[in-house]
């Protein structure tokens, strides 16, 4: 049987890390095929691959047989291969049709566009896939969900046989999501194929025929749905049984620390209340996007409640900017060190004193000894390798970087920390010393909330572990009476 | 995938703070051969009389510059300047003038009462622009062109398009009298420079317009009251241009509707060859100083040699353009 595209082998490596050992997909005409994995499991490196915006270091590519090499995306859409990101990029003030045949509008005369012509194609390609969309709306009109429909229609409009979907749903509704279904449907039915990249498993049983699974950059197993059931398909994605990897040797007391009730943001949170213990790891689980970051951003002052409490050491507080939250004993690790962690222009010392300028400068002037010697004392402690503490805090690794960034709130003397994907984007060894300083700190005394949406971390580490499911809480549960398959299972 | 390493590239800089030395002394060194190649092409350039009257040219726009270098290092802008030292000029011109018809009633009044007037007019100036940079999130390109024209009209209204004459020799001691042989605006040059050298690089004041320009949202959640340091910066910038334009008409003797146009320019020129970033987060004072010097030089030793000031103009913006290239180039080699 010929494949419309069948992948074997597919190699990729950065700067000597491996991100994709050997990609392999398999993709029959009029079906929908689930490619799945956790975060790092290479599956954006697969699609960059196949898109022609990365060079494979290895293996084949088959189109209709044909062994293909892409090196731009304009050849893998002219071979019949589109992809609609998870990020979309409209350009809000033009109309759909000027959206769907941007780059190769009908010319009338004298060099300009004809634009009855492209409007009525457009037209006659929403009507054929049934959207329910105008040619002549402008993008920026559109619900995201809409704006997909255009991208899937832009995908037609260059014959595409082959259509990626990358977390198509991650920022629409369930309704919209739905919409989405049918026009996918639809595609099928035409005898197209679709490779659909989504972390929500219900979706994946609902409209997949196919799957394939990637794990830490390699092809795991591949299969019909229909022969497969929940659990295991979790068990292929998540896979290893939790090693070593973890440090655990906190105690929780049962003494509240961080108590927080009802917490709501119209749109964003509903009805959040947990309490973290003193001693206690609390993680929290759940996709991007779930609501696990806007939880913290309100307790720091980043965001406002609409509604709800916050209570620490038994006393409630307002927070209405970081200074109140970070006064209180509150520290903050961000999830993207690099956007709202880190000054990338400044040395690592003063980085490390970024969030203790005040208690360093007495009277207005900064005074340098106290500075010198909290950034020695924080480089020591967590073992930040710099060659000295005036170097750019750019030149650093990203482990080091993060370790900067826990220099800074530690240098605060914190009761409770905030950790928002603490070790994203850092090495294994680096890992391990931040769960050592971790599990150090919640030994002593203080309180912990952890978000990751790396499983193993969050099952290695946590106490107790809260799952966030569309800006709900889906329940709070002991690390010794949930596992991975649960922990996803109620995410989706 | 999204880990990208950049041990590699700046290693053999060894430290940004050292890339910055390298960056100031390129300029300096800029600076030197500059004043070389003038002293050896004109015997008079290296007189005292010719260095003080340098820096007596020097003095208005570095003023106005220094003020700009705290803007610009918070990823700002500030285009209002020149129109607030006519504005600021002209408001306290009218409490320091002896002429009957330009002043306001019972003028002339001490400069005790002028000289903060003026300054408040820059002040509140600035404040009004900070407001609408930092709480309505205006860009402040467009903020301060706003005020650019408001104050320039502002000061046609005040006063009726003629100039106000005749300043009171008190008045004008700031502009015209000296210390110690030094003149006065020199002096009042040298004190705000050194003033801004220690509450950029000495306190926590510094430290905050360094963390907010080199990333406000990393600022933010460190506790960093984001946008009140922003409205700080815009007054900071008017209440330096207000000081400024009280020399110019103190030098002047009386305050042109018309003074200060595209003073704004030369004050932005100084702090680009200065070295600082329009991006925000990266520069010096002293950058500042020397761009700012450069620029003061180059027209005295243009004009020295008896070159037309229309290529002057041409020299001047030559050197922008190709000051911030090497710039550029440094930093993407390095």
């Amino acid at each position: 049987m010929e494949y419309l595209l069948d992948v074997e082998g597919l190699q990729k490596s950065f700067g000597g890390v491996a991100a994709l050992r050997n990609g392999r997909l398999q993709l029959r005409a009029g079906s929908v095929h689930a490619l799945c994995g956790g975060n790092g499991a290479g599956k954006s490196t697969f699609l960059k691959i196949l898109m022609g915006i990365l060079t494979r270091d290895g293996g084949h590519i088959r189109r209709r047989g044909q062994e293909v090499a892409y090196s731009t995306p304009a050849e893998a859409l002219a071979a019949g291969i589109a992809i609609i990101e998870q990020e979309l990029s409209p350009i809000p003030h033009m109309t759909v049709a000027e959206n769907i045949y941007l780059g190769r509008e009908p010319s009338a005369r004298f060099g300009g566009i004809d634009f009855k012509t492209m409007n009525r194609n457009a037209q006659a390609l929403l009507d054929r896939l049934e959207f329910d969309i105008r040619a002549n709306q402008f993008m920026m009109n559109l619900s995201v969900a809409q704006v997909q429909l255009v991208e899937i229609a832009k995908a037609l409009s260059h014959d595409a046989e082959v259509i990626f979907m990358d977390e198509p749903t991650s920022a629409i509704g369930e309704k919209e999501a739905q919409q989405l279904f049918s026009a996918i449907e639809r595609l099928k039915a035409e005898g197209k194929a679709i490779v659909y990249v989504s972390h929500r498993l219900s979706e994946i049983f609902q409209i997949a025929d196919a799957y394939t699974v990637f794990r830490d950059g390699s092809y795991v197993g591949s299969g019909n749905l229909a022969d497969i059931d929940r659990p295991e398909l979790i068990r292929m994605i998540v896979g290893r049984e939790l090693g070593e990897e973890y440090i655990k040797t906190n105690a929780p007391t049962g003494i509240a620390g961080l108590e927080v009730s009802n917490l709501t943001i119209p749109g964003k949170i509903k009805d959040i209340s947990f309490t973290a213990h003193k001693g206690e790891i609390l993680g929290i689980y759940g996709l991007m996007g779930s609501g696990r970051t806007e939880i913290f951003n309100c307790l720091f002052g980043l965001d406002t409640a609409s509604e709800g409490g916050i209570k620490l050491d038994g006393e409630a507080i307002s927070v209405s900017r970081p200074a109140d939250a970070m006064a209180r004993g509150l520290a903050f690790v961000t999830e993207d060190r690099k956007l709202t962690g880190l000054n990338l222009t400044d040395s690592v010392r003063n980085n490390i004193c970024l969030a203790s300028l005040p208690e360093m400068s007495p009277r207005f002037s900064m005074n340098r000894r106290m500075e010198m010697a909290a950034s020695q004392d924080m480089i020591k402690r967590f073992a930040i390798k710099a060659a000295r503490d005036t170097m750019s805090v750019s030149g650093l690794s990203g482990g080091n970087q993060q370790k900067v960034v826990l220099g800074k709130w530690f240098l605060r003397n914190p009761k409770v920390l905030l950790l928002d994907e603490p070790t994203r984007g850092v090495d294994v060894g680096a890992k391990r010393e931040i769960y050592r300083i971790i599990c150090d700190f919640a030994e002593q005394g203080g309180t912990v909330v952890m978000i990751s949406s790396e499983i193993d971390e969050v099952l290695g580490m946590s106490d107790r572990i809260l799952v966030m499911r569309q800006g709900r809480s889906a329940g709070i549960f002991r690390r010794e009476e949930t596992d991975a398959q649960s922990l996803v299972h109620l995410s989706t | 995938m999204s880990t990208t390493d950049n041990n590699s590239s700046t290693a053999w800089l060894g430290s940004d703070r050292r890339r910055l030395i390298i960056q100031e002394y390129g300029i300096f060194l800029a600076f030197l051969l500059l004043a070389f190649i003038l002293s050896v092409s004109n015997q008079y350039f290296l007189t005292p009389g010719n260095i003080s009257n340098v820096l007596l040219q020097t003095s208005i726009n570095g003023i106005l510059a220094i003020g700009m270098t705290f803007v610009i290092l918070t990823r700002g802008i500030d285009l209002s300047v020149g129109s607030v030292v006519a504005l600021a000029g002209i408001v306290s011109a009218s409490f320091a003038t002896t002429s009957a018809t330009a002043g306001i009633v019972g003028a002339p009044y001490s400069p005790f009462v002028a000289l903060p007037i003026g300054l408040f007019v820059g002040i509140a100036c600035g404040a009004i622009v900070g407001i609408i940079v930092s709480r309505f999130s205006v860009p402040a390109f467009v903020a301060t062109l706003g005020m650019l024209s408001a104050a320039r009209g502002m000061t046609l209204i005040y006063g009726g398009g003629k100039p106000v004459p005749a300043l009171t020799p008190d008045f004008r001691w700031i502009g015209t009298g000296s210390v110690f042989g030094v003149p006065m605006p020199v002096v009042l040059f040298a004190v705000v420079f050194l003033v801004s050298w220690y509450v950029l690089n000495r306190t926590r004041f510094g430290r905050y317009i360094y963390a907010v320009g080199g990333n406000p949202h990393a600022a933010n959640t460190s506790g960093i009251n984001v946008s009140r340091l922003r409205f700080s910066v815009y007054v900071i910038s008017g209440g330096l241009s207000g000081l400024a334009g009280m020399i110019l008409s103190a030098r002047t003797g009386s305050a042109l509707p018309q003074a200060g146009i595209a003073y704004e320019l030369d004050a932005i020129a100084a702090v680009v060859i200065g070295g600082t970033s329009l991006s925000g987060g990266v520069g010096r004072i002293t950058g500042t100083l020397i761009g700012a010097l450069i620029i003061g030089v180059m027209n005295n030793g243009l004009d020295l040699m008896g070159i037309q000031s229309y290529y002057q103009q041409v020299l001047k913006g030559a050197l922008i353009v190709g000051a911030v290239m090497l710039d550029q180039k440094r930093n993407m080699g390095g």
